[in-house]
C-alpha cells in the first residue's frame, strides 16, 4: 500500500451535522469520527454500511459538498479539506472526482441524453470536436450509443443511471465515487452498472469507490471498508472482512448468503472452510465438506 | 392519460421551417407581428393570410392540428367581434337599427380585422416557435439572441439554464403527479366526483407531496450539477452550436419586405388619389 500512489488520503476525519438552527452544537453526535482511510489510484474499494453509518457523509466530503468539522484530506496530494478552500480548486478537484448519485432521475440536466453526457464537458470548456469524440466513447463505455437521441424520461432506472455515469466518463475523472448509485434499481440495472464500475476500472484504471449496503456488491471489490457509527471498523480485502460475521451482525450487516450459510454450518459443528466467498466457491466448499465427513 | 401532454406541442419534422435557426424564427415571428399590427386594410389583410397560408403548406403540419391550436381562441375572438360589431359607432348611417341596437360597417369591418389579426397572430407564431421548433433549440435561441444583455449584468445564461431544466422535469413531475395520485386513489381518495370546489380540494394531498419532492429534487440536482464542474457560464462551451444560414438572411429579408409592404398599403389608397391627381393635372395640361 504504502509505495502505490496514494489518490485519497483521509486523516482523522470528522464530521458533525448542523443542528436545525444551523449551530454546531457539541452533544450532537458526530456522522463521522476520527476517520482515517487511503485508497490508491486505480484500486477499486467498496465502502460498506447500513443506513446513517456515515458512509453518504464520506461521499459528501470527498466532492467537497460538505466541509469537514476537523480533521485532512488529500487529493492526489493536496490538501483539499480546509474551510478557506478557493472556488477554483474545489473546481479543480471535482474535474479528478465524479460522482454518481443515488437517484438517477435527479442527475439529468438536459432532454437528450447526448447533450446530458455533454453537460460535464461543457462545463469543463472542452473544445467541440474533442467533446462529440468523448460522448461516443463514453456512450459505447456504457452501452447506450443507441440512445443517443433519445429523452431520458423515457429509458428506464438503470438505462437513466447508465446516462448518468457516461456524463462522468466524459470528463476523465481519475476517480469515480458511487454513491448508493444501484439502490434504485431493479437487478437487471444493477447488474449493468456494477459491471461498468468494474471495467472502468479494469480497462481505463479508474479508481472506484463504491458506496453500498449490498453486500454482494461489496464482495465483489479488491478492498471493503466497513464504517459504523461513524467510524471505520473493518478494512481489508473482501474475504478478510467477510469472515467476521459476527462483527457484521453486530452492526446490521450481514456477510453474502453462501458465506452466511457456511458459519451457520460451522456453529452446528460441521466444520466447512471458511475461505470461500463467491456463491460457487461456498458450494463448493460446503459440498466438500460434506462429502469428506 | 396526463402522460400524453406533449411539450409545446412540437412536432418534430424536416420541413425548410423545422430547419431554420431558431434565432432566425423568433426574429421572424417579431416581424410578422409587427405586420400583422400595422396591417388595416383588406389588402394588407389578404397579403398577410396569403403569407400563412404559405407558411403552412411549406411546413407540412396538418390543418386538423392548426385547427386544434385555434380552438381554445374562438371564443374570446367571438366575443370581442360582438363587442365591436355593436358597441363602434360609425360615421355614415346605421347599416341595423333595431330599437338601442345600432349596427354600422365600421363596426363590422372592425370585428372582421380584429379576427383575423389574433387568428393570423395565433397560426403565425405558432408555426415559427411553438409546432416547428423544439422547447431546447427554442431556449438555446433565446439565450443567444438575449447574450448582449449579459453587458448590463443580466443573468441571461442563468435564465435559459432555468428554462431548460424546467422543460427537462416536467415530464418527470407528471409521472411523479401520476404516482402519487394512484397512491391516494388505492387509499380511498376520490379525485374524479363531486364539483368543482370538492375536486380542487382533492388535490392539495398530491400537490403538497409534490412541493416537498421537487424541492428534495432541486437540491439534489443541484448538488449533482456542481458536482459535474457547473459554475454557471464561466468558461463555457456548448455541443450545439447555432450558426446562421444563408436562407435565414434570405427569410428574414424576405419577412422585412413583407413588413414593409404592409406598410406601404397604408399609404396606398392617399398614393392612388395623389397620382390621379397628378395625372388629372397633367393631363389637363396637355
Amino acid at each position: 500500500m504504502e509505495q502505490k500512489d496514494i489518490f485519497i488520503e483521509v486523516k482523522g476525519l470528522c464530521f458533525t451535522y448542523n443542528d436545525d438552527a444551523g449551530n454546531n452544537s457539541p452533544d450532537a453526535s458526530p456522522a463521522l469520527c476520527n476517520l482515517d482511510l487511503k485508497v490508491a489510484r486505480g484500486e477499486y474499494v467498496s465502502i460498506l454500511g447500513h443506513n446513517g453509518s456515515g458512509k453518504s457523509t464520506l461521499a459528501k466530503l470527498l466532492s467537497m459538498i460538505l466541509i469537514p468539522t476537523s480533521g485532512e484530506i488529500y487529493i492526489d496530494g493536496h490538501l483539499v479539506s480546509s474551510p478557506d478552500i478557493s472556488d477554483d480548486e474545489i473546481y479543480e478537484v471535482r474535474k479528478k472526482i465524479g460522482m454518481v448519485f443515488q437517484n438517477p432521475d435527479n442527475q439529468l440536466v438536459a432532454t437528450v441524453v447526448e447533450e446530458d453526457v455533454a453537460f460535464g464537458p461543457e462545463n469543463l470548456g472542452i473544445e467541440r470536436e474533442e467533446m462529440k469524440k468523448r460522448i461516443t466513447e463514453a456512450l459505447e463505455m456504457v452501452g447506450m450509443t443507441e440512445y443517443r437521441r433519445h429523452a431520458p424520461h423515457k429509458l428506464s432506472g438503470g438505462q437513466k443511471q447508465r446516462v448518468a455515469i457516461a456524463g462522468i466518463i466524459a470528463m476523465l475523472p481519475d476517480c469515480i465515487i458511487f454513491d448508493e448509485s444501484t439502490a434504485m434499481l431493479d437487478p437487471l440495472g444493477r447488474r449493468d452498472v456494477i459491471e461498468i464500475m468494474e471495467r472502468l476500472n479494469k480497462e481505463r484504471g479508474i479508481t472506484v469507490l463504491n458506496i453500498t449496503h449490498y453486500m454482494d456488491e461489496a464482495a465483489r471489490a479488491n478492498r471493503v471498508v466497513v464504517i459504523n457509527d461513524g467510524e471505520k471498523v473493518l478494512d481489508g480485502t473482501p474475504k478478510e472482512v467477510f469472515s467476521h460475521v459476527d462483527e457484521l451482525h453486530s452492526m446490521g450487516l450481514e456477510a453474502p448468503q453462501g458465506k452466511e450459510l457456511i458459519h451457520a454450518l460451522n456453529k452446528c459443528g460441521i466444520k466447512v472452510s471458511d475461505d470461500a466467498l463467491s456463491e460457487e466457491e461456498c458450494v463448493e466448499a460446503i459440498y466438500s465438506a460434506l462429502i469428506g465427513d | 392519460m396526463i402522460s400524453d401532454i406533449t411539450l409545446g406541442q412540437f412536432f418534430p419534422g424536416n420541413s425548410p421551417l423545422h430547419r431554420l435557426d431558431p434565432r432566425c424564427k423568433i426574429i421572424l415571428s417579431v416581424l410578422f407581428i409587427v405586420a400583422i399590427f400595422i396591417a388595416d386594410t383588406p389588402i394588407a389583410f389578404a397579403f398577410l393570410f396569403l403569407v400563412t397560408l404559405f407558411l403552412i403548406i411549406i411546413s407540412r403540419i396538418s390543418a386538423k392540428v392548426i385547427f386544434k391550436g385555434i380552438k381554445p381562441i374562438i371564443f374570446v375572438v367571438v366575443f370581442t367581434s360582438l363587442l365591436n360589431v355593436f358597441l363602434t359607432v360609425g360615421k355614415g348611417a346605421p347599416l341595423v337599427e333595431f330599437y338601442f341596437i345600432k349596427i354600422y360597417t365600421e363596426g363590422i369591418v372592425r370585428a372582421i380585422f380584429m379576427s383575423l389579426r389574433v387568428i393570423l397572430l395565433i397560426i403565425g407564431t405558432s408555426m415559427f416557435l411553438t409546432y416547428t421548433t423544439s422547447p431546447i433549440t427554442l431556449t438555446d435561441g433565446i439565450e443567444s439572441l438575449l447574450s448582449p444583455l449579459k453587458v448590463i449584468k443580466l443573468p441571461v445564461h442563468a435564465f435559459a439554464m432555468m428554462m431548460s431544466i424546467a422543460l427537462r422535469f416536467i415530464p418527470t413531475l407528471v409521472e411523479e403527479t401520476e404516482k402519487i395520485m394512484n397512491a391516494q386513489k388505492s387509499r380511498g381518495a376520490d379525485f374524479s366526483s363531486g364539483g368543482i370546489i370538492k375536486r380542487a380540494k382533492a388535490l392539495i394531498p398530491i400537490l403538497v407531496p409534490l412541493f416537498v419532492s421537487s424541492f428534495k429534487r432541486a437540491d439534489e440536482l443541484a448538488v449533482a450539477m456542481e458536482c459535474r464542474c457547473y459554475r454557471g457560464d464561466i468558461n463555457r462551451t456548448k455541443l450545439v452550436k447555432l450558426e446562421y444560414k444563408i436562407r435565414d438572411f434570405i427569410w428574414i429579408f424576405v419577412f422585412a419586405l413583407i413588413l414593409s409592404a404592409t406598410i406601404l398599403t397604408k399609404f396606398l389608397p392617399d398614393m392612388i388619389t395623389r397620382a390621379s391627381e397628378v395625372l388629372d393635372i397633367l393631363f389637363y395640361h396637355i
